[in-house]
């Protein structure tokens, strides 16, 4: 038995869907990146439609200057962790502004947001404590639940009564209450794009205890008067313990952050390894997302035009017969029914013009592939139009009665 | 019969499901290698058998679970409080 052959599956899965060759749904080569909105993958010229790039910030010249700025005076990266010798001046900065854009006393910084959720979960819980957490939450949530060793609990995806039903069933069997319990949810949740019921959710965290952690990847920039995210848009941020985000969609660049109203979020740095063992961000990447941070507070047009340009989408498609996720927004995704349906589509979509991510089972909910569709403020009309017009055509190919 | 076989007698009726388009279902099939389901699959199950019992069975403590009966060992563990 070779450590290789538990990859067998895998293998399998690749040869017979034909992932192996290029262009390829998953991890798609994408050769020329020319604008937020348009690259070429192949010898097809394409609308970049599955990016995350919601304010299409990667290309803003203020952003691009900055992290010019930051390279010539600082270099092209720190060469240490934030616990030795990678804090640079920068780095607490944006630590201090992402503090004052959320209200909060504290803010750290971590190298991606895959690591700002392990770094965080990893050192707030341990054995002995538990965790409960939307079914649908993303991956590296739950590898950081079990990297923490708590008792991990899912509810129902977004049903606020589930989770009032296990946390109940939590505290039963407890005699110090949920003191030592951490509800974690998503603002927007990246497959299908549907949100949180927070306000629901943060009723039944007043009522039942414990800590409450919103992951506002998707939704930071996207939603809020600010820009906050969900918990600002529906207005309970004082029910919110930690927010964690990244830097890596509405803020074009790569990195994560969690901030909190607890002032102790201070000692996690001493604590947490996926922030002590590895390097810090780069000094112009760390540039770039303070002026993008500085952007998202103070042109809400961007925004506005996300939104615009998503419930056009939206509504296109939905006139079109696809069947969608529940509600409009940056994130579109169309269901399908067979993982082979699916990437015949994406071929030819590409062939049309219109880059967007193909996803499977496991990584999409329940058993089902999706073609996802994430829109940007820098997306045109035209472009929007044309993203249409390309499902359109291409739509009886996902017919559930057209064999695969 | 024992609060063990109660247990698994009600698991083999939610596994039957699965059973279609797979091996035969038994109480020590693999869930994974012969019944067929993913990970999600056995997380979603649990949900139904924690609302079923009304106890919480934390995903922790079923990573060694391999087969039915094994997931009525820890059940029972979980009920009888230890």
């Amino acid at each position: 038995m070779s450590l290789f052959d538990k990859f067998d599956r895998v293998r399998d899965a690749s040869g017979s869907l034909a992932l192996d060759s290029e262009p390829s749904p998953l991890g798609t080569r994408i050769d020329e990146v020319h604008s937020p909105t348009r690259g070429r993958i192949g010898n097809s010229e394409v609308i970049l439609a599955g990016t995350n790039n919601y304010l299409g910030l990667t290309f803003d010249p203020d952003c691009i200057a900055a992290a010019h700025r930051a390279l010539d005076e600082a270099g092209t990266g720190t060469t240490g962790s934030r616990m030795a010798n990678g804090s640079y001046g920068s780095h607490r900065q944006l630590e201090q502004e992402l503090a004052e854009f959320y209200g909060m006393p504290s803010a750290m910084v971590f190298s991606t947001g895959y690591m700002a959720n392990l770094g965080l979960i990893t050192s707030l819980l341990g054995p002995g404590d538990s965790v409960i957490l939307d079914a649908d939450c993303h991956a590296s949530i739950y590898d950081a639940c079990r990297m923490a060793g708590a008792d991990v609990i899912r509810f129902r995806h977004n049903d606020a009564e589930d989770l009032d039903k296990r946390l109940r069933r939590l505290a039963d069997r407890r005699e110090d209450g949920l003191d030592n319990a951490l509800i974690i949810v998503e603002g927007i949740y990246s497959m299908l794009g549907d949100r949180a019921p927070l306000t629901e959710i943060a009723e039944v965290k007043r009522r039942r205890g414990g800590y409450l952690l919103v992951d506002e990847a998707h939704s930071m920039g996207v939603m809020g008067a600010t820009g906050r995210g969900l918990a600002e848009a529906v207005g309970v941020e004082a029910d919110v313990d930690f927010i964690v985000g990244t830097f890596s969609k509405s803020l074009g660049a790569i990195g994560g952050f969690a901030v909190s109203r607890h002032r102790d979020l201070e000692l996690v740095r001493f604590d947490s390894r996926p922030y002590i063992f590895t390097a810090s961000p780069s000094p112009a990447t760390i540039a770039s997302v303070r002026e993008a941070l500085a952007i998202v507070a103070q042109r809400p047009q961007l925004r506005d035009q996300l939104w615009r340009n998503a419930e056009r989408l939206y509504a296109g498609l939905q006139e079109q017969g696809f069947e969608l996720g529940p509600t409009p927004g940056p994130v579109v995704a169309a269901l399908v029914e067979s993982p082979r349906q699916a990437i015949a589509f994406w071929h030819a979509l590409i062939e049309h013009g219109v880059y967007v991510n193909m996803m499977l089972p496991p990584a999409s909910p329940n058993g089902r592939a999706l073609m996802r569709i994430s829109l940007s403020a820098a997306h045109s009309d035209e472009q929007v139009d044309a993203i249409l017009d390309a499902f359109a055509t291409l739509g009886s190919m996902l017919d559930p009665s057209t064999p695969a | 019969m024992t609060r063990h076989e109660q247990i698994l007698e009600r698991l083999m009726q939610h596994l039957e499901r699965f059973k279609s388009e797979s091996g035969e279902l038994h109480a020590d099939a693999d869930l994974i290698n012969e019944l067929g389901l993913d990970s999600v699959n056995v997380m979603d199950m649990l949900l139904e058998i924690e609302d079923e019992f009304d106890i919480s069975v934390p995903i922790n403590m079923i990573t060694d679970v391999r087969t039915p009966r094994q997931l009525a060992d820890v059940i029972v563990k979980i009920e009888s409080g230890e």
